[in-house]
């Protein structure tokens, strides 16, 4: 009994103290003063754009790498082809490798010099805009519908697209009536983990965006500017807007993954 | 429809699943492929099904060669061993799927699902999922989903594999009173001898890829083509080289003639038969079949020492 209670304890204090203290401390000091100055500090038009540049990356930026996602789970668990081992360890290469190498490297493959640097002399701007921004964050948020959707496919087999073939379903038919449902919970969560993760992205993007106020800051950013600027309420006010999104991101999980486990 | 399978061949890497096999099905018949697993008979069947690409042979329909024809152009209804169910419709869409991909009139669909879950005895589950069905509730689901679009053949693979036997047992019965309704050519995989001979009216024994031999259950049992088959059909005693059935075998308490001396090491008691399992001198075991009254008549229990004569053996040339 005693052990129970203590392992209980010990978890909850872990995470309270490590997880809970530090995002309810930024909570604290953004309302330190009321709730007015918070409300001014979110409320600015460079903050309002770095919010809104966020949700436009994010809408890019997720339904691409759903899209992918899905396709390319299909690909590696119901085909064979030559090269698949090397495809899916790639996949996971955007966990494995800092987010900061990502920029660079896009910073090194547009930039003055890059081999598509010369994209920049006709008219086509990659890096310190959106379209580098939105690529970056394409990058590092890839393996997360791909990862969630190949263990259930796998699971769920070849039987219910076989079956659904000799009814007469055409390719498309099964694909859309048979298999997208029976995966759609780990496409869910899958799109769930991809946003949260294109939200929050600071590495990459604050390479790529060459962090030009108003202009190509996204929230992260804005929030680490605003620090260094010592205005402190600005960026708790925005740490607190980019807590909320997760929090947001975390219940629609919640709501996803009970539904998943009764299928 | 009949079918006829002209000298198919399949490999799966090294492993060669079907070795040049030709079969035909007459039309309207229950035709059992009958084999130990991985003896190629469900790739047989995922062959004629059109979910499995033959590297060489053809398949036919009647009189169409389908052996280039994906699956969903050749009208066949397909069962699964583990039925396949599409788990997030309704037994009711389950069912309708065929005939919506189809895209038949709405009153054509609910007329014939509503004939179909009455022919399996599922009307009044109509609006459950698949998870909330017994597997032998699902199993004759799939059936019906198989039959809704009027295949012209019907293809089960182990169909009652996954089931306990008592349920086996009566979709078995079940199977053969909607065969004689229907009238569809079909054709069940099974590994299980005994349910081959109690619902198919013909049998192929297929055997690393091979078929071993085509003939009615009575056939098979009563004159087998070689060793495998005569002792996959049933059980046999192999003397030498002969084979010998234990029902065939006569036992006496008296030595007489050429029988041969044996003890009885076990007694089982299978219901209205008896079978006793012998043991000889030279350490050879053998089993004999016989009725309770034959058993009671000779007071045979273990250690009582028998013997024993074939009364019909069979030996295979090479």
């Amino acid at each position: 009994m005693t052990a129970k209670y203590a392992l209980r304890f010990g978890a909850l204090g872990y995470l309270a103290l490590l997880l809970l203290l530090p995002v309810g401390l930024v909570f604290y000091r953004t309302f330190e003063h009321g709730f007015h100055p918070a409300w001014a500090a979110v409320t600015n038009p460079e903050a309002q754009h770095a919010l809104w540049l966020t949700l436009i990356i994010a809408a890019i930026a997720v339904p691409a790498n759903t899209l992918f996602g899905v396709v390319l789970a299909i690909a590696l668990v119901r085909h064979r082809f030559p090269g698949r081992g090397l495809v899916n360890a790639i996949v996971d290469l955007p966990l494995a490798l800092s987010p900061v190498v990502v920029g660079l490297s896009l910073y090194l493959l547009y930039g003055t010099g890059g081999w598509l640097g010369g994209l920049a002399g006709h008219g086509i701007k990659i890096l310190f805009a959106l379209p580098g921004m939105t690529l970056a964050t394409i990058f590092v948020s890839l393996p997360f519908v791909v990862r969630e959707v190949v263990p259930v496919l796998r699971e769920i087999g070849t039987d219910q697209e076989q079956a659904a073939e000799t009814l007469g379903a055409a390719p498309f038919t099964t694909f859309w009536r048979i298999t997208l449902p029976a995966i759609r919970w780990a496409v869910g969560y899958g799109v769930v983990l991809t946003t949260a993760r294109a939200i929050g992205e600071f590495g990459a993007v604050s390479i790529v965006s060459g962090r030009i106020e108003g202009k190509t800051e996204t929230l992260p950013l804005y929030v680490q500017s605003q620090f260094e600027g010592f205005n402190t309420t600005g960026a708790f006010a925005a740490c607190v807007v980019l807590a909320l999104i997760a929090l947001a991101t975390v219940l629609v999980m919640r709501i996803f993954r009970p539904k998943e486990e009764a299928a | 429809m009949g079918i006829t399978v002209v000298e198919v061949t399949k490999q799966f890497g090294d492993f060669v699943a079907l070795d040049d096999v030709s079969v035909a099905i007459p039309e309207g018949s229950l035709t059992a492929l009958l084999g130990p697993s991985g003896s190629g008979k469900s790739t047989l069947l995922r062959v004629i099904a059109g979910l499995e690409k033959p590297d060489g042979g053809q398949v036919l329909l009647g009189d169409d060669d389908v052996t280039h024809q994906p699956a969903r152009a050749r009208g066949v209804g397909m069962v699964f061993q583990h039925y396949a169910a599409f788990k997030h419709m309704t037994v009711w869409e389950n069912v309708a799927f065929g005939l919506k991909v189809r895209k038949r009139p709405k009153s054509e669909i609910e007329t014939r699902v509503h004939e179909l879950l009455e022919l399996v005895q599922l009307e009044g589950l109509a609006k459950r999922y698949p998870a909330q069905l017994s597997g032998g509730q699902r199993q004759r689901m799939a059936l019906a989903r198989a039959l809704a679009v009027d295949p012209e053949v019907l293809l089960l693979d182990e169909p009652f594999g996954a089931l306990d036997a008592r349920v086996r047992k009566e979709l078995r019965a079940w199977l053969r009173r909607l065969h004689e309704e229907v009238h569809v050519t079909t054709i069940i995989v099974t590994h299980d001898q005994e349910e081959a001979m109690e619902v198919a009216g013909q049998i192929v024994v297929i055997n690393q890829g091979r078929v071993e031999q085509v003939g009615t259950p009575r056939e098979l049992y009563e004159s087998p083509a070689n060793e495998f088959v005569m002792s996959f059909v049933g059980p046999v005693n192999k003397l030498g080289d002969t084979f010998v059935r234990p029902r065939d075998i006569s036992l006496s308490l008296e030595p007489e003639g050429d029988a041969t001396e044996a003890m009885v090491e076990r007694i089982v008691h299978l219901g209205f038969e008896v079978r006793a399992e012998l043991v000889r001198d030279d350490g050879q075991h053998l089993l004999a079949q016989l009725t309770q009254e034959e058993a009671q008549a000779l007071e045979l229990e273990r250690g009582v020492i028998v013997y024993a004569k074939p009364s019909r053996q069979t030996v295979f040339t090479r």
